[in-house]
């Protein structure tokens, strides 16, 4: 008689992969929003006015500019004036060294940020003038000439100080643009940076006090503790983890979460930073993967050809 | 007392004992296998490999997962996933395998309806293989409390709230089964010792029965041809291999058997380590947090259909039909009253009962998963009444099936 088999194999193939289709694919679109990349184009903001000067600009950020009142430049020799959990008792969260500023944000950013933070930030939404706050960082209001060509020389002096592109490593950049608000516990690192190992257990309890101060204050600026993010790569996914960065308020209208304003590249290193994380194995998973389908293709071929062989004798 | 004999290999001193040679015949080369069956007969092989997965990577895990609150989700995604060599691997395998034996559960069950395979003296073994697959969904639900997230957390609240009755509000029950008001430690460290104790030892249990039930009726064949197994043996042991309408289980239908799990193992390797996100759901790589609830919460894809047969009615009714839905497979030997142990093909009416059946679980799938606004909801309600009526219909149509 004829062999259904194959009319078999169909059925049941189709039919399984139906269900797959709805139950992932299709309900997943059906229940996220689909936002697209808008490759950290930054397109909503000017372009930064040309001919900024990096000496002009250190100038200004040294000067009139007045940010190292708050922020320290490291790499300019600017300490901090306070300890991180000091600073967030003052500011909410803790103003961000601006040694690597250039590198891990985008000109325009950079540019609107210092021009107007709410915008930039995307946070006009919090300062509202009912809600009767205004945001930690100060607005700059030009120092006497061209505002824009002002906030196109601290630029370029951002840029001037910062480390190369290609020596921003991935746990860098978390750091930068993620660190001061999402602890990483699985990577050790706290709002108020890493936790090393500790020889007296009372160094450890007084570090641990300090990491819940700062959020405590961290906690009063954003409304809750921006959650730890060791494991968002899994739970969110890097399509997701990469949009929200972009601009937080497509995915999650209304969040108090600010617009990061980094580079595509630095947004890369980010992500690669949230695999080291929380997706650890993922190379081993590939090679590991190819060496077991090679074994079990093996096998499969081995056991067609015993079924055969014991099969001559019965037909 | 038996008499016993200086044994003269070690064989014989195990048979003196064992009766081994005897046991091999019963279990292997004497039970006797239609030769007329298909690829869909290897289902139950392709189960014992899957289960042996789940346990031997259980087993890895069990290792090294702590089953408290507080270290629960810590010891899984930390410990397991990035400490323990190959911990990754372990739970790659456990998660897709408690996915993937769902689906072959599946195919194994519609396989049995199709083929009539719970009629005449079969009755016991599809009871066995429902109280397995209760067994298996009690299995996987306790185990997907385990990793302590959110879609634990919130799963486990939302089932185990399906205990109060609706209007009966019997809150006591759900406080007594979670240990609790709210899933907690207490309910963790039973839901741990149900998945690697209690249940694991009754589905061990049920798969005895399961494979006992099957051995003096012998399996079902696709043809719905009733085989004389003596007669046909005795001409295979005669020699006429070709003749005989009957196969040795071991090694003549094993074979088949393990070429299909080759090909099977071919297909969950790559979901293993290419495809594993429906069966490991995102939601769940968050930390469980009872003052956050997510904004979609679903059970695995394989408790889709019953969850849409609750969710589209008011909360009692919903509960009547839940529960109607949970029994009513159990009693299909019994509600189907025709003699007709043959393919669905040739049984007129049955056939559309099947293939609608089929696609309707498959509708109920889908619309359990997804947001229940708008059609959604409404078909989602009408697959749930179809799915009722169905059921209210097949002891009528099969009443009246002409004898085949």
């Amino acid at each position: 008689m004829k062999n259904k088999e194959p009319l078999i194999l169909a059925v049941v193939v189709i039919f399984s992969l139906i269900t797959y289709y709805l139950v992932e694919p299709y309900a997943h679109h059906v229940m996220h929003k689909h936002v697209e990349s808008e490759h950290f184009a930054y397109a909503d903001l000017p372009a930064l006015t040309p001919g900024g000067d990096a000496a002009r600009g250190q100038e200004l950020v040294m000067g009139a500019g007045a940010c190292t009142g708050c922020h320290s430049i490291e790499a300019a020799g600017v300490p901090a004036a306070m300890e991180p959990q000091m600073a967030a008792a003052s500011y909410g969260v803790n103003p961000p060294d601006l040694s690597n500023a250039g590198v891990v944000y985008d000109e325009r950013f950079l540019a609107d940020l210092i021009k107007n933070p709410t915008h930039a930030l995307k946070v006009e939404h919090k300062y509202t003038e009912e809600s009767g706050k205004t945001h930690p960082m100060a607005q700059f209001f030009g120092a006497g000439g061209d505002i824009d060509l002002e906030a196109a020389d601290m630029v370029a002096y951002l840029k001037s100080i910062a480390v190369k592109a290609e020596d921003l490593t991935p746990k860098m950049a978390y750091e930068n643009a993620c660190g001061r608000c999402h602890a990483m516990s699985y990577e050790n690192w706290t709002q108020i940076g890493e936790k090393g190992s500790f020889k007296f257990k009372k160094d450890e309890l007084a570090f641990n006090i300090k990491v819940l101060e700062y959020e405590d204050s961290l906690k009063a600026y954003m409304g809750k503790l921006p959650p730890d993010l060791s494991m968002y790569i899994r739970s969110r996914g890097e399509h997701f983890v990469s949009t929200f960065v972009e601009n937080p308020q497509s995915q999650l209208e209304g969040t108090a979460m600010p617009r990061v304003g980094v580079t595509a590249e630095a947004a890369e290193k980010v992500i690669e930073h949230m695999k080291d994380a929380g997706d650890t194995k993922r190379d081993e998973r590939e090679s590991i993967g190819m060496n077991v389908m090679i074994y079990i293709v093996i096998f499969a071929i081995f056991a067609l050809l015993w079924k055969k062989q014991v099969w001559r004798d019965l037909h | 007392m038996a008499h016993f004999t200086k044994a003269t290999s070690v064989k014989d001193w195990l048979n003196q004992r064992l009766a081994i040679d005897k046991v091999e015949k019963v279990m292997m080369s004497e039970y006797w296998i239609p030769k007329n069956i298909n690829f869909l007969w290897a289902m139950g092989m392709v189960l014992v490999i899957t289960f042996a997965l789940l346990v031997v990577s259980g087993i890895f895990l069990l290792m090294y997962y702590v089953p408290t609150v507080e270290e629960a989700f810590y010891s899984v995604n930390y410990t397991i996933m990035r400490e323990v060599d190959f911990g990754w691997l372990w739970r790659h395998v456990h998660g897709v395998a408690a996915s993937v034996v769902f689906l072959i559960i599946y195919i194994h069950m519609f396989t049995g309806i199709y083929y009539g395979s719970y009629k005449k003296g079969r009755e016991l073994i599809w009871v066995s293989g429902m109280l397995l697959f209760v067994a298996f969904s009690a299995e996987a639900f306790s185990g997907y409390m385990l990793p302590w997230g959110q879609m634990s957390y919130w799963a486990g609240m939302v089932i185990t709230n399906l205990f109060s009755g609706g209007s009966l509000h019997a809150d006591g029950l759900v406080e007594w089964i979670r240990g609790d008001y709210v899933p907690a430690q207490a309910f963790l460290g039973r839901f741990f010792m149900l998945h690697v104790l209690l249940i694991p030892l009754a589905i061990l249990g049920l798969i005895g029965l399961h494979f006992g039930a099957l051995r003096i009726p012998h399996v079902n064949n696709q043809d719905g041809e009733e085989i004389d197994f003596d007669k046909e043996a005795k001409k295979y042991l005669a020699g006429d291999k070709a003749g005989s309408k009957v196969m040795r289980f071991a090694n003549d239908f094993m074979s088949k058997d393990m070429m299909v799990v080759g090909i099977f193992l071919v297909f969950f390797f790559y979901l293993v380590f290419w495809n594993y996100g429906f069966a490991m759901d995102p939601v769940n790589f968050d930390p469980a947090d009872g003052l956050k609830t997510p904004a979609h919460i679903y059970p695995e894809w394989y408790f889709l259909w019953s969850y849409e047969i609750l969710r589209p009615f008011s909360v009692d009714i919903g509960l009547i039909a839940f529960a109607f839905a949970q029994v009513i497979f159990v009693l299909l030997p019994w509600l189907d009253r025709s003699p007709n142990a043959v393919p669905a093909n040739r049984r007129g009416l049955f056939a559309i009962w099947f293939w609608v059946m089929l696609v309707n679980l498959i509708v109920l799938t889908a619309m359990g998963k997804l947001p229940p606004e708008g059609m959604f909801s409404q078909i989602g309600f009408v697959s749930a009444i179809l799915f009722i009526v169905q059921w209210l219909l097949l002891p009528i149509i099969t009443m009246f099936e002409k004898k085949v």
